[in-house]
């Protein structure tokens, strides 16, 4: 039998003023092949850990169980301390009595009751436990950025500066994501482009990268360090190598559509450049409006073009591409103003949502940089900026603040100012969300230089009367009804994980939260990674974000991968199915159960286990008929075991009770 | 069919013509409203501020007459019966402690509240139950050419859990009015508050509210308003001389009954004892558009 010690952790008083540990210490000691039982104030301190390992050399142990908190904490820690003292890591069992007992009970006698039953069951588990060996892969060094924003081009730049071969797979035409469309940045008031395009031209020269440019990732198989991405790219129709950019297509091309870069404010054709800088710098033809591909309809586009650059006959491609890790920079979209009936729907040509706004004071954008509203193309004089429109709402719309808004609208505000010296903003707050460097004063600046109004409230209503926005809502620092009439309304819209992120992750199996936003691994300690091993997390993809955040993010999950990236080897959790070939009878019924692709009939007619896709999730083994397939550290024999224990102190219990009666 | 009605006091007084044009035009559509016994005043009148419990008393013994009598529903056609009988439903549906304070109070009762019974405004009914494409089909003198403005005020639409429609942009009253064959004119004060019982303590502040709404319709180039509150109804149409003093230049503008454009345009004629209980007249309007 095991020699096993036992160490119960009071976590200061997170456990102890719940759970009686010194009864609990007397209650367990003698326990079938418990040799050693103590308990400490903080097992996971080194004083704590020292201990432990002075109990295994003292009393010769083989196993040893924590009850502590969750093993997502410290597992790692305590497997560290045995394996120093030459004991298999596998041989450590963690008996969660804070998370799943302390934290959520009140009564100490029965909470006491409880931890010990879960420190049994604990003993239990370890006392059938295998001593295992990690499984181990070899590392594939590529890497993947999806999104060709701001985060995902610094991601890339960062890893392949690191000196490994990066893919980036972007949506749209071009990189550069929102960042492009913006026309100057908070705090500094420095060019948006200026300051990014020197970054794309970077990134497309760059030897280590390889851009795809309207692909999207379908599908991704495998596990960290090996994985097998399925990338589907649209068909390019004009050939860069032959294309002059001359620009006759578009001259020719009979269709016009709105602008995505100019948010729908201006026109562009159905063969187009995304904008002058883009990257890769061609054309691309729009499939959805193009008229071309029935040639009795169109064609004139490919009749223009001189050098012959335009064939209609190419054809989507899907390729495949191994990596090793993937790094998610999907970004986000704005929350629709179709959604909010108070603001009119999206029904009024002066009411903008912020992008498009920035669009108006871009140089590049529709207007050429002058302050012009959409309607009439008269100079706004009035002009109100909306806060948290579709934020901090959770009664209509999103429940979290979308944290960037509060300084864009400020900046908006400021730069209207400069553009039209005479014109008078109002910004509608709720509060000031100033906390960055620089930025606080960059507020204060603008409320005593630039004249800009602040009204803490919200607006209620936007309606349109002759050719002005009325604007209704409430001064709530003086509790009166305001009504503006306004030229043009800015609303600061909240910001939403871009469109048709839903479906990748869905097809990657990563978390999010309730909002659609990917899940970090720890919210404030693994900030850069996903729980699922080998997907890293930059920019708005993450949660709401500005520019400086993004980039920070994204150099840091950039590291991350770069020391995966120099490991020669990954090491895989040997937590995994095996198959008792005995009593397997090849019903195959494993295979069409597990969700990683890792099982398969070998020629014999028994259903194998991949060792390096299996992810030890169980779905095989309890869907087997005959017990072939076990989990190894989790069989049937184990559970059971663990099972017995519960059921007999219910018994007990039960007993007891009837006896009281 | 037989519909439990619960009149409320003004459709007994002032608004007897919104009753009566109701209960003729749901004869024409088929059902009777059945009058439900022993009713007493839904409650409004007492104020919310001197005290919360007080108010609810009056609108849960209604519902426990209606429990008496055998109904599971009751049907109101004043918006603010319709409000304050499901408000006081909700504040003792919601909250074990509420039911107890108001039971506590009725003690000489012989029978107990159970939350089964329903309070519908007949918007509902109209909508839901006996649908808008079958009254399309009885319409039979369109209002055609008549520029309406549906006013809903608050009481349709807050609290929002007894909102009959969407509470930001609601559009039950303007598909009404479409069916009717009317032309339904959005304009931005449609939700705003006419000043309610302002109107004996603090006149002016109702006069500016209803001044505001009216002339935010008429600006939208509404022929008429439309409403389905009495209170509302009194204020924006017999204020309308006041505010013809205060403002300058205003223009009288005729304010209806949803029920009495609903029988209009079901084909029952327009009856003279109407007319005599609004303040501006609406028969120079529905003779200039030979609606009768």
């Amino acid at each position: 039998m095991k020699r096993i010690g036992v160490f119960i952790c009071h976590c200061g008083v997170n456990i102890k003023d719940t759970v009686d540990v010194e009864l609990l210490t007397e209650q367990l000691e003698n326990y079938p092949g418990v040799v050693h039982i103590e308990n400490y104030m903080f097992m996971c301190s080194d004083p704590g850990q020292n201990q432990i390992k002075a109990a295994i050399e003292e009393n010769k142990l083989d196993g040893v169980v924590i009850a502590a908190c969750s093993p997502t904490l410290h597992e790692s820690t305590f497997q560290n301390v045995i394996e120093e003292m030459g004991i298999n890591k596998y041989q450590l069992e963690i008996a969660n009595i804070r998370e799943q007992c302390s934290w959520v009970h009140n009564d100490k006698e029965e909470a006491t009751r409880k931890a010990n039953l879960i420190i049994k069951t604990a003993l239990e588990k370890l006392r059938l436990n295998e001593s295992l060996s990690p499984v181990s892969s070899p590392m594939t060094k590529r890497v993947m950025v999806i999104g060709g924003g701001i985060a995902g081009i610094q991601a890339a730049l960062d890893i392949a500066d690191g000196g490994y071969e990066v893919l980036l797979v972007e949506k749209k035409p071009s990189i550069g994501g929102h960042m492009i469309q913006l026309s100057e940045t908070f705090p500094t008031l420095d060019c948006s482009q200026c300051i990014l395009t020197p970054k794309m031209v970077q990134l497309a020269k760059h030897k280590n990268i390889k851009l795809y440019v309207n692909s999207e990732v379908e599908k991704v198989e495998g596990f960290v360090g090996n994985f097998t991405a399925k990338i589907n790219r649209k068909p390019q129709y004009v050939n860069p190598d032959i294309c002059t950019m001359c620009g006759d297509c578009i001259d020719n091309c009979p269709v016009v559509v709105p602008s995505e870069y100019d948010e729908g404010l201006s026109w562009r054709k159905a063969i187009y450049v995304p904008f002058p800088q883009a990257i890769p710098a061609t054309f691309t033809i729009d499939t959805e409006n193009c008229l071309g591909f029935d040639p009795i309809a169109c064609g004139e586009c490919r009749k223009a073009c001189k050098p012959e650059a335009i064939n209609y006959d190419k054809k989507p491609e899907t390729f495949e591409e191994k990596i090793g890790a993937i790094i998610l920079a999907t970004g986000y979209d704005l929350y629709p103003v179709e959604k909010m009936a108070e603001y009119g729907y999206g029904k009024f040509p002066d009411v903008l949502n912020g992008l498009q706004f920035e669009r108006i004071l871009s140089a590049t954008g529709p207007t050429g940089g002058k302050m012009l509203r959409p309607s009439d193309g008269k100079i706004p004089k009035e002009i109100v900026f909306i806060q948290c429109s579709g934020s901090r709402d959770p009664e209509r719309h999103n429940s979290y603040c979308s944290k960037i808004c509060c300084m864009y609208s400020l900046k908006h505000a400021k730069l209207y100012k400069h553009k039209v010296h005479d014109g008078q903003p109002y910004i509608f707050y709720i509060d000031i969300r100033s906390g960055g460097k620089r930025y606080e004063e960059f507020i204060q600046q603008a409320v005593s230089e630039d004249g800009v109004i602040y009204i803490r409230g919200k607006v209620a209503k936007i309606y349109k009367e002759d050719d002005k926005m009325i604007v209704h809502g409430m001064d709530t620092l003086t509790g009166k009804k305001i009504e503006i009439k306004a030229d043009l309304v800015v609303l600061a819209q909240s910001m939403i994980p871009s469109e048709g992120v839903n479906k990748l992750i869905q097809n990657l199996k990563l978390s999010t939260d309730e909002h659609g936003f990917l899940n970090e691994a720890h919210p404030k300690l693994r900030p850069l990674e996903s729980i699922q091993s080998g997907f890293y997390l930059t920019g708005a993809a993450q949660g709401p974000k500005d520019i400086p955040d993004s980039v920070a993010q994204a150099s840091g999950a950039a590291a991350k991968v770069l020391a995966l990236m120099s490991q020669q080897e990954i090491y895989h959790e040997p937590i995994i199915a095996w198959v008792d070939e005995e009593k397997c009878s090849g019903c195959g019924i494993c295979i069409s159960t597990c969700p990683y692709g890792a099982r398969a009939l070998n020629f014999d007619g028994i259903a194998e286990v991949n060792e390096v896709l299996c992810e030890g999730c169980g779905a095989c083994i309890s869907a087997c008929p005959s017990s072939a397939s076990q989990q190894r550290n989790l069989t049937d024999d184990q559970i059971n075991n663990m099972i017995d224990i519960i059921l007999q102190d219910n018994l007990e219990n039960s007993l007891e009770k009837e006896d009281m009666i | 069919m037989n519909l439990p009605y619960y009149p409320g006091c003004t459709l007994k007084a002032n608004a007897s013509h919104f009753e009566d044009s109701a209960i003729k035009a749901m004869e024409i559509l088929g059902h009777q409203l059945v009058e439900m016994k022993d009713w007493v005043c839904c409650g409004t009148v007492f104020s919310q501020t001197d005290d919360d419990l007080m108010l609810h008393l009056a609108s849960i013994r209604n519902l426990l007459r209606a429990k008496e009598q055998g109904f599971d529903e009751l049907v109101t056609l004043c918006s603010m019966c319709y409000n304050t009988l499901n408000r006081s439903k909700a504040f003792i549906d919601s909250d074990p402690d509420n039911l107890k304070k108001v039971t506590d109070f009725m003690y000489r009762e012989n029978i107990e509240y159970d939350q089964d019974i329903q309070v519908y405004h007949l918007f509902n009914i109209l909508k839901d139950r006996i649908k808008y494409e079958t009254i399309e089909k009885l319409v039979h003198n369109p209002l055609k050419s008549l520029r309406l403005g549906a006013y809903y005020g608050c009481l349709l639409v807050r609290p929002k859990e007894f909102a009959i429609d969407d509470f930001e942009e609601p559009t039950i009253i303007e598909d009404f009015l479409r069916i009717l064959g009317a032309e339904a004119i959005d304009y931005p004060y449609k939700l705003e508050c006419c000043g309610a019982y302002q109107t004996l303590t603090q006149k002016d502040v109702s006069v500016k509210r209803c001044y505001e709404i009216l002339n935010s319709a008429k600006k939208a180039n509404c022929d008429a308003i439309v409403t389905s509150c009495p209170l509302c109804a009194y204020n924006l149409d017999f204020l309308q001389k006041e505010i013809e003093k205060e403002y300058v230049g205003f223009v009288n503008i005729p304010v209806f009954y949803f029920t009495e454009l609903l029988a209009l345009a079901l084909g029952h004629t327009w009856e003279a004892s109407w007319s005599e209980l609004h303040a501006v007249d609406p028969l120079p309007l529905l003779k200039d558009k030979q609606l009768i």
